[in-house]
């Protein structure tokens, strides 16, 4: 198991090692192929060398039951392969419904992380032992990706979309996180560490008490955001007059102007704050401003951590 | 010897006769030039990058230029050597003749594909000496569109222009083969390397106009600042990979079914046997090439996919291994029972089965979702990648390249430096690129100017590997020169194989043929006479 180790990475996460399992039976399938082919030409090659310019060989006598059972044989195998990763894919796409949620932001040659609790940081992500995180990602300029080998995760991170990646470190340490899409001069650079630690160091470092200032969650920066961008003009429950009201506005399904129903997720909220003619809310005009240049990703981010919390 | 015969090549030796020539034998080695050109470019910049990334930190160059290197050496080996290597070369070559035909159906349009490709060519060498270009040879949007500071317009413009070089080539090649086929070749006994390139063109006519128009849509965004892949201008950044992989993951299959038509050609004629499973062998060809159209969206499992599209391309990508797999079987089987001889060749044939099954292989890994996640944008694919294109492609146009060498040039190369060659390529190959497959399970992404410590035993390794492998290369140039000049002249059937482009004298004259071949028998019929005769006679 110590050789083997070496040729595999620190297994950090609640899916690292049933990752490794998979990969060490398509090694084993790889290894068995390899050894038979090679084997076998080989043995031909050396059983049927030409011993003289006059040898005639036989004719090739061809023999479907074998094809067929090349043929088969592969079929099954690779359906298996298919099966086993398709299934372990599902659970590494579906983040646990308790899981805590990280904000990430990428952009050239930087990585921005946003806790809960309000405490941001720069290319290293802090995670406590054994919780499940959640990451929901943006891009400010071109496609990234967050990899963190230990954790066998890896996704893009979009300009224009959101993105979702999770893990459940199960290994105190520091890891390294990298940039696998390449993003330009720096790409290389683009890379850091993820240290995983006790639940109370967290809880800790999160609430900033090795920091001076007060800080802001997600949430709460959000709202101070939204009262000094003068939403609250339109989109007060109380006014009820220019803009739809935003409480419990998160997930729940939207009617438009147009008559389509659409359902009001991070994306179309982001939609609606930097193209709001888009998908104008049935019941109202088409007055809202756009916001796209005034507030940046990170920003848009708590604004919609803010609705999702009304 | 006092008077030697006129063939295509002495037949008139001004550089006019070559410029306008309309022989596709001639248009063959012009292609050969201009490829080579362009190889031995990808491979100084390869050179160059394998040395820096010795260590981990920058030594000799910037990242911008590291970045420029690892685009150089990916654009110009696949749009400038790759694509066009077997077809362009060995298939204008060889095809005419194993149909029994003269020339090509459309004479003036092949050469007109080799001027194209050429200005292709000159566009993409022009974007390497005003700067060169850093979007990697994927051009992925918004960087390409939008935030790249270098020649993206010049190299995509070059790309655009060589796709219809390739779209000439693969439009000659189906009317050739449906229309100019001698007297009784039937469908199922034309030599399998015909049908490879049958199922190459048919990919190069459907995808290279979708690649044409993706790169040129790059450029129209970057030119005009038309919102077409760029979010802040309302596109869609993942658009381009949908687009760009339709083509380039077909692109694949444009380079790798040429080579199977090689392997074959060379497996049946040092084993004296017909390919086992002929028709499968044929067929899968054609399996590949439409599969092969299906499967794109493999290279986007972490691009934000859904996951559901994710599930259907994952079990499209592993159906392609099946017809890949059969091949491998039937070219190990066609081993059995015969008389087996290892020349330069033959060696490269064997060494392809190899690598091509560990290429083939490692493709499993990648098409496993869960794998790919971790895997994806590593050094496990690019180590993938090479045991395919290099292992695979590279291996292949070599092999066919020793072997039809007394065809084309009427001259042998030394066959023990020939052999030994072989050897040190196929080491210097595994040396190379083993490595990377661990190191790129262990995390290392690809791309990585400066990467970490822990990763550099085995960026050690595979420097020494690439310096093996240049070694090899630069042998190999010195012996084919060589014998050029001062090789053995070689008689009409060297190998004592059985296709038809055995039967005319070597070097060929520019006929081809005198009186048009008729078949009665079927491919690789090795108990015909032919294959046990001497044949001495045409060296005068």
């Amino acid at each position: 198991m110590n050789i083997l180790s070496s040729f595999l990475p620190d297994q950090a996460s609640t899916l690292a090692a049933d990752v490794d399992q998979l990969y060490l039976f398509l090694i084993g399938v790889s290894m068995f192929f390899c050894l038979l082919i090679g084997g076998l030409v080989i043995g031909f090659v050396f059983k049927f060398r030409r011993r003289s310019d006059a040898d005639r060989p036989a004719p090739t006598r061809e023999n479907h039951g074998l094809e067929i059972l090349w043929s088969v044989i592969p079929l099954v195998l690779v359906i298996i392969m298919f099966v086993w990763g398709a299934v372990l894919f599902y659970k590494q796409w579906r983040p646990p419904a308790d899981a805590m949620e990280i904000l990430v932001t990428g952009k050239q040659w930087m990585w921005k992380m946003q806790h809960p609790s309000g405490r941001s940081e720069i290319n290293d992500l802090h995670v406590p032992l054994g919780r499940p995180i959640r990451l929901t990602m943006t891009s400010e300029d071109v496609i990234h990706s967050f990899f963190i080998p230990a954790f066998r995760t890896k996704a893009d991170v979009v300009p224009g979309r959101y993105t979702r990646t999770w893990f459940t470190p199960t290994q105190l340490g520091s890891f390294h996180l990298f940039c696998a899409e390449y993003c330009g001069a720096e790409h290389s650079l683009m890379k850091g560490w993820v240290h995983v630690v006790e639940e109370e160091e967290y809880e800790r470092w999160a609430r900033g008490d090795d920091l001076d200032t007060a800080l802001l969650s997600p949430v709460e920066a959000g709202e101070r955001l939204f009262t000094e961008l003068g939403c609250m003009a339109c989109h007060n429950p109380d006014s009820g007059a220019l803009g739809p009201a935003l409480d419990g506005l998160f997930m729940s399904e939207v009617t438009l102007v147009d008559g389509r129903v659409v359902v009001a997720d991070e994306a179309y909220i982001r939609e609606s704050i930097l193209e709001p003619m888009a998908k104008v809310t049935a019941g109202y005009q088409p007055l809202m401003p756009t916001y796209k240049g005034q507030i940046d990703e990170a920003q848009l981010m708590q604004i919609i951590s803010y609705i999702k919390s009304l | 010897m006092t008077k030697s015969r006129t063939h295509y090549l002495n037949v008139n030796h001004t550089v006019g006769s070559w410029l306008f020539t309309v022989d596709h034998k001639r248009i063959g080695l012009m292609y050969l030039g201009t490829i080579l050109f362009f190889f031995l470019l990808g491979g100084i910049a390869a050179v160059l990058f394998r040395v820096e990334l010795m260590t981990p930190g920058s030594t000799l160059m910037e990242s911008e230029t590291y970045n420029r290197l690892f685009t150089m050496h990916g654009i110009t080996m696949i749009f400038f050597f790759l694509v066009p290597s077997i077809p362009a070369v060995l298939g204008n070559f060889l095809l005419p003749i194993m149909l029994g035909a003269k020339d090509l159906a459309f004479p003036k349009l092949n050469l007109a594909s080799w001027y194209v490709f050429t200005i292709g060519g000159l566009l993409g060498l022009g974007s390497i000496i005003f700067g060169g270009v850093d979007t990697g040879w994927t051009f992925y949007t918004p960087y390409s569109s939008t935030y790249a500071n270098s020649q993206v317009i010049l190299a995509a413009l070059g790309i655009f222009i060589a796709g219809f070089a390739s779209i000439m080539t693969g439009l000659n090649f189906i009317v050739t083969i449906h229309k100019m086929r001698a007297p009784g070749l039937t469908w199922f006994r034309l030599p399998l390397f015909v049908w490879a390139h049958y199922a190459t063109s048919i990919i190069i006519i459907l995808g290279t106009p979708v690649i044409a128009i993706t790169i040129l849509l790059v450029a129209i965004e970057r030119i005009f600042q038309v919102g077409i892949f760029d979010p802040a201008l309302g596109g869609d950044p993942v658009l381009f990979q949908h687009l760009f992989w339709f083509y380039s993951h077909p692109a694949v299959y444009i380079m790798i079914l040429p080579g199977m038509g090689v392997i074959s050609e060379i497996i049946a004629c040092f084993s004296r046997k017909r390919i086992f499973g002929y028709k499968v062998v044929a067929m899968s060809s054609l399996a590949i090439a439409i599969l092969g159209f299906f499967v794109w969206g493999h290279h986007m499992f972490v691009s934000s996919q859904s996951m559901y599209a994710g599930m259907v391309f994952s079990i499209l990508s592993f159906l392609v291994a099946i017809p890949s797999a059969i091949k491998v079987f039937n070219w190990t089987a066609t081993l059995y029972g015969g008389s087996i001889k290892l020349d330069t060749p033959m060696l490269y044939a064997l060494g392809f089965i190899g690598l091509f099954t560990i290429g083939g292989l490692t493709g499993l890994f990648l098409a496993t979702m869960a794998i790919n996640i971790h895997v994806h944008d590593t050094y496990f694919v690019v180590a993938h990648f090479h045991y395919v294109m290099v292992g695979g492609m590279v291996m292949a146009f070599f092999g066919g390249l020793h072997f039809w060498w007394p065809k084309m040039t009427g001259r042998h190369f030394s066959e023990m430096l020939g052999r030994i060659t072989a050897v040190v390529i196929f080491i210097g190959f595994n040396l190379t690129f083993f490595p990377q497959f661990i190191v790129g399970y262990l995390g290392m992404p690809r791309r990585y100017h400066i990467y970490p410590e822990e990763f550099q035993i085995f960026h050690v390794l595979s420097t020494a590997g690439a310096a093996v492998l240049a070694v090899g290369y630069l042998l190999m140039a010195a012996y084919l020169f060589h014998s050029l000049i001062l090789g053995k002249r070689s008689s009409r059937n060297p190998w004592k194989a059985i296709g038809l482009e055995w039967t005319i004298p070597s070097p060929p004259p520019t006929e081809n043929f005198i009186d048009t071949p008729v078949v009665d028998y079927e491919a690789y019929d090795y108990s015909l006479e032919r294959a046990y005769e001497d044949d001495e006679e045409d060296h005068s």
